[in-house]
């Protein structure tokens, strides 16, 4: 009795790990597939020429998506130059000031912020810049990329700075130092690192954005002259290029989609990075 | 209850020869009243101790000497301290100033972890704007000699604070607070969280600060208050019930409950 009881437990919990290991594979398995599908058909499209030369005309052969290459870094940088700060600043604003009750509706905004469909972002910029400006632009895209970077930004903030012990806030302090620069020089100093991996992971986030952007940024055949103009961008390229009925623009799509996911890929070996070296200076 | 150890009409008349005069102090944080009309004067130049049970009110009374106590939100007090002669609660008094007048080092060391050992000890005179390298330098050496931890970092002021043991660190931690030049040293619990050598070093230190500085220190060791301390004030649910010279606290306390407790019989 005791020792068949014995058997069905082991067994249970044999199909309890297998079920969850599974499940662990499951996870990977996408990432594995997509990388051998974008290598298998963009890799052979990369090239010197892809990296540097603009979209050749319908029917031609060759060139590149260099300056939807440069637009989707310009759009970044706004969208750091706008969101970094503001999220920043915001999250430093819900660890160290404010009431519980205020901090309680602005997570809850920041939360609702971050579940808003980008296309419902896209409209509401398109709206307040696009339409106002007379124009689709740069500007425009790093705006909508920016302000969905903010709550972003601000929350992984905020969770860092919470990690950051109370003792070196109260030793500050205490030393006669005023609140601002002890939040400044010590708290934001120590929860750099968290911070910074905050900021790299929405920008990481953002960069793939595609929707947003087609209502804003539109997208461009020739290199970026100013903000006021509309943008090539990555994410709008290969979605032009995956739904044009031309074999070549089907491939530089594959590799265009290939050059995003290793950027990505960076960013993220990039925080892997950070988060390590930090983990090891608190042992 | 205090009224047996503190004489307000000779207090008013004499030069100052208070450190910290404490009147009528209550704490309470939100509707816990933490400190009940606590009244009593802190000797400059001497270390006072501040013994008592978990939960007397003995680091709330600490932090209300610097207004560390303010940090949590819903604190209220009432009463009156005098830092030599001057109403640190006054209105136009920020905190800011009491504390750089009023130093403190804390039970759990915290030396900052994104700086070095020289950094930690000059924080507080370059956030407050010290730029002169020099008189950094000078400050450093000075405020780490006073600490008894010059000899040990001096070949190493430019390596991470967080690479000294748990002792040093402490005593870093005094470094730092000393560098700003304070007038007053809080100490709460300085000493619990090290081991018995690290622990006599920090008590051999405290005897040597009390030349040039007030002391308060609170303490959960008896033996460490007997040893290090000149005066003692023993706290009991928010009330302090005796104050007096430290031999006279731990060998004829004239209250029942001071005896029972500095003999080891509750508490």
């Amino acid at each position: 009795m005791i020792a068949a009881n014995h058997k069905a437990r082991q067994i249970k919990d044999v199909l309890m790990q297998v079920g969850a290991c599974v499940c662990a594979i499951l996870v990977v398995a996408p990432l594995v597939l997509i990388f051998y599908h974008l290598i298998k058909l963009g890799f052979s499209s990369i090239n010197w020429e892809f990296f540097t030369q603009l979209p050749k005309a319908v029917g031609e052969t060759g060139g590149g998506m260099g300056n939807a290459i440069v637009g989707t870094f310009i759009l970044l940088g706004q969208a750091a130059i706008i969101g970094v700060p503001v999220g920043v600043l915001g999250g430093v604003f819900l660890s160290e000031y404010g009431t519980p009750k205020f901090n309680w509706w602005l997570r809850f905004a920041a939360d609702i912020l971050n579940g808003v469909p980008s296309i419902v972002w896209g409209l509401v910029v398109y709206g307040l810049v696009v339409i106002p400006m007379h124009g689709f632009s740069a500007l425009a895209g790093g705006i909508v990329l920016g302000l969905m970077m903010i709550p972003l930004v601000m929350r992984t903030t905020e969770e860092v700075l919470h990690l950051v012990p109370a003792g070196y806030r109260e030793a500050a302090l205490a030393l006669g130092v005023s609140k601002w620069k002890t939040v400044l020089q010590i708290v934001v100093r120590t929860a750099l690192k968290g911070i910074v991996t905050g900021v790299l992971l929405a920008i990481a986030r953002v960069s793939g954005e595609t929707a947003p952007l087609l209502f804003t940024a539109l997208g461009n055949n020739t290199w970026a002259q100013n903000l006021k103009q509309p943008i090539a961008a990555l994410p709008l390229q290969i979605f032009n290029y995956a739904m044009s009925p031309y074999d070549d623009w089907h491939r530089q799509a594959w590799a265009a989609a290939l050059v995003l996911l290793l950027l990505v890929l960076f960013i993220n070996i990039g925080v892997r990075f950070l988060t390590r070296d930090r983990w090891k200076s608190k042992v | 209850m205090t009224s047996a150890t503190i004489n307000y009409e000779t207090m008013e008349q004499k030069p100052i020869t208070t450190a910290l005069a404490v009147r009528n102090l209550s704490v309470f944080f939100g509707t816990n009243q933490v400190l009940k009309s606590v009244s009593l004067d802190i000797a400059p130049r001497a270390v006072t101790a501040i013994i008592g049970p978990s939960g007397c009110g003995k680091s709330t009374f600490l932090r209300a000497l610097n207004r560390m106590h303010e940090l949590n939100p819903d604190a209220r007090m009432t009463g009156e301290i005098q830092l030599f002669g001057d109403d640190i609660y006054a209105r136009t008094v920020e905190p800011v100033v009491v504390r750089r007048r009023v130093g403190m080092v804390f039970q759990k060391s915290n030396p900052f972890p994104t700086m070095t050992i020289s950094e930690n000890v000059t924080v507080g005179l370059r956030l407050n704007g010290v730029r002169d390298k020099k008189l950094l330098a000078e400050r450093t050496e000075q405020s780490l000699r006073m600490a008894a931890l010059w000899d040990e970092v001096k070949d190493r002021l430019n390596t991470a604070a967080i690479s000294l043991s748990g002792g040093q660190q402490q005593r870093l931690c005094i470094a730092r607070a000393l560098a700003v030049q304070p007038e007053v040293l809080l100490m709460d619990e300085p000493a619990s969280a090290l081991d018995p050598l690290a622990t006599s070093k920090i008590e051999d230190l405290i005897l040597d600060l009390k030349k040039s500085y007030t002391i308060v220190i609170v303490t959960h060791n008896m033996q460490q208050a007997a040893r290090a301390s000149d005066f003692t004030a023993f706290f009991y649910l928010g009330e302090l019930v005796e104050f007096g010279t430290t031999t006279k606290i731990f060998t004829s306390p004239s209250q029942k409950r001071t005896e029972d407790y500095v003999t080891g019989r509750f508490g």
